[in-house]
C-alpha cells in the first residue's frame, strides 16, 4: 500500500493546479465548458502517465547533460500521438482545444514532474505519480471549467439548467472570466489550507 | 495597410496574454517588477521573431516537401530549444553586457509556450516569411506590454493590504481579469 502516496500527492497535497500553480495556460483557456475540461485533463494524464513511464524506465541510459532535451523528444512524441488520435476520434474536441493540443509539450506540469520525480525513482511509483498529478490536474481544470459554464452559459455538460432566453453572466466564458475565476478558486484552496493545517 | 493591421491585432486586440493565454507562466513569474518585465519582454521580441523566421523555413521547405507535417510538434520544439541555445552562446561572445542584461531570461524562453503556440498559429494562418515575422514581434511587444501594466500594478499592490488567502497568485490573477476586461474593449477596432 505504500505505492498508494504517489497517487494521492497529486491529488491534494501538491495538486499541480491549485497548489504549484503550473500549467496555467491550458488551465485558463480550454476551460469555457466541462467537456473541454475533461478533454484536455484527459489528454495532459495519458501523456504524463507514458513520459513518465518511459522515463524512469531510461533514466539509466539518458546522459545528464541532455536529459532536458531527451525528455522534451519523449514527451513530443506522445503528444503527437494524442494529437493525432484526437484529430481521428473526436475532431469536435480537437478543434475546441485547439492550438492547445500540440501546447502540451511546454505544459510545465509535465517537464517538472519528469526532472523532479521520475527519472529519480523506479516505473511504478513513477507510472502512479503521473496517474496522481494528471488527475488532480483534470480534476481541478474540470470543477474550474464547470464553474465556468454554469455562470457563464447556463448549462453543466452542455445540459441546459436554465430557460432559452435566460440571461447568464457571459463574461465568465470570455477571458477575464478565467483569470477572475482561477484567481478566487487559489484563494478559496488556501484560506481552507490554513483554516485546516493542511 | 494590411501590416498595420495586423501589428494592432497582435498587440492590442489579440493580445497574446490576456486573451489568446499563452505565456501565463513567465506572465506571471516574472511581472512583480517593471524593470525584469522590460528585460523579459525585450529577450522574447528577439526569440520570438527569430522562432518565427526559422519555423517558416523548416516548414516550407522540409516538412511540408516531405510530407511529415505530423513531426511539427517535434520539430519545432526542439528548433526553439537550440535556437535559444544559440543565442544564448551568441550574446555571450559577442555583446557581453546585452548578455548581462538578458541571460537569466533567456533560459525560462524554452519553456513559454507564447514562442511554440505563435509559431504554429503563424503557419495555420498560413502568413508568408514577412508577415510571419511582423506577426511573431508584434504579438511578442504585446506580450511585453501586458508583463510592464501588470508590474506596474502588482508594484503597488505590494504596499496595499491584501486578505490572507488572496496573497500571491490570486490577487494577480484577479487584477489579470480585471486587465483582460480592459482589452476586451479593443475588439472591434480591426
Amino acid at each position: 500500500m505504500g505505492n498508494l502516496r504517489y497517487l494521492t500527492n497529486g491529488l491534494l497535497r501538491e495538486n499541480p493546479t491549485f497548489v504549484l500553480v503550473l500549467g496555467t495556460c491550458p488551465t485558463l483557456a480550454v476551460t469555457t465548458a466541462g467537456i473541454n475540461g475533461l478533454g484536455m485533463g484527459a489528454a495532459t494524464t495519458f501523456v504524463l502517465v507514458c513520459s513518465n513511464m518511459l522515463i524512469s524506465a531510461l533514466k539509466n541510459f539518458i546522459p545528464d547533460k541532455v536529459r532536458i532535451a531527451a525528455f522534451i523528444v519523449i514527451i513530443a512524441a506522445f503528444v503527437t500521438i494524442v494529437d493525432l488520435v484526437m484529430k481521428a476520434y473526436v475532431p469536435d474536441l480537437y478543434k475546441s482545444l485547439g492550438i492547445f493540443i500540440p501546447l502540451i509539450v511546454v505544459n510545465c506540469i509535465i517537464l517538472g514532474r519528469a526532472e523532479a520525480f521520475a527519472q529519480k525513482n523506479k516505473v511504478m511509483p513513477a507510472v502512479l505519480d503521473g496517474l496522481g498529478m494528471g488527475l488532480g490536474f483534470t480534476l481541478a481544470i474540470t470543477l474550474l471549467a464547470s464553474i465556468r459554464e454554469v455562470l457563464g452559459n447556463g448549462s453543466i455538460f452542455n445540459i441546459k439548467l436554465v430557460g432559452e432566453n435566460a440571461s447568464t453572466i457571459l463574461l465568465f466564458i470570455l477571458p477575464p472570466g478565467a483569470f477572475v475565476t482561477y484567481g478566487f478558486l487559489i484563494a478559496i484552496m488556501n484560506r481552507l489550507k490554513i483554516k485546516f493545517n493542511i | 495597410m494590411e501590416y498595420i493591421l495586423l501589428i494592432i491585432s497582435a498587440v492590442l486586440v489579440n493580445n497574446v496574454v490576456l486573451v489568446q493565454f499563452l505565456g501565463i507562466c513567465p506572465f506571471l513569474g516574472v511581472s512583480s517588477k517593471i524593470e525584469t518585465s522590460l528585460g523579459m519582454g525585450v529577450a522574447v521580441v528577439f526569440v520570438m521573431s527569430l522562432a518565427n523566421l526559422v519555423t517558416y523555413l523548416i516548414q516550407n521547405y522540409v516538412l511540408v516537401p516531405l510530407h511529415i507535417e505530423f513531426m511539427q510538434t517535434i520539430s519545432f520544439i526542439f528548433v526553439i530549444a537550440f535556437l535559444v541555445q544559440v543565442v544564448e552562446i551568441i550574446l555571450k561572445k559577442t555583446a557581453p553586457p546585452l548578455y548581462q542584461a538578458l541571460g537569466i531570461y533567456l533560459p525560462l524562453i524554452t519553456t513559454n509556450c507564447a514562442v511554440l503556440g505563435i509559431a504554429i498559429l503563424a503557419v495555420q494562418k498560413d502568413f508568408n516569411l514577412i508577415m510571419s515575422v511582423i506577426y511573431a514581434a508584434s504579438i511578442a511587444v504585446g506580450f511585453t506590454l501586458a508583463m510592464i501594466l501588470l508590474a506596474g500594478i502588482r508594484e503597488q499592490l505590494a504596499l496595499s493590504e491584501t486578505p490572507k488567502g488572496m496573497k500571491g497568485f490570486p490577487i494577480s490573477l484577479v487584477t489579470a481579469g480585471l486587465l483582460s476586461m480592459a482589452f476586451m474593449g479593443f475588439s472591434g477596432i480591426v
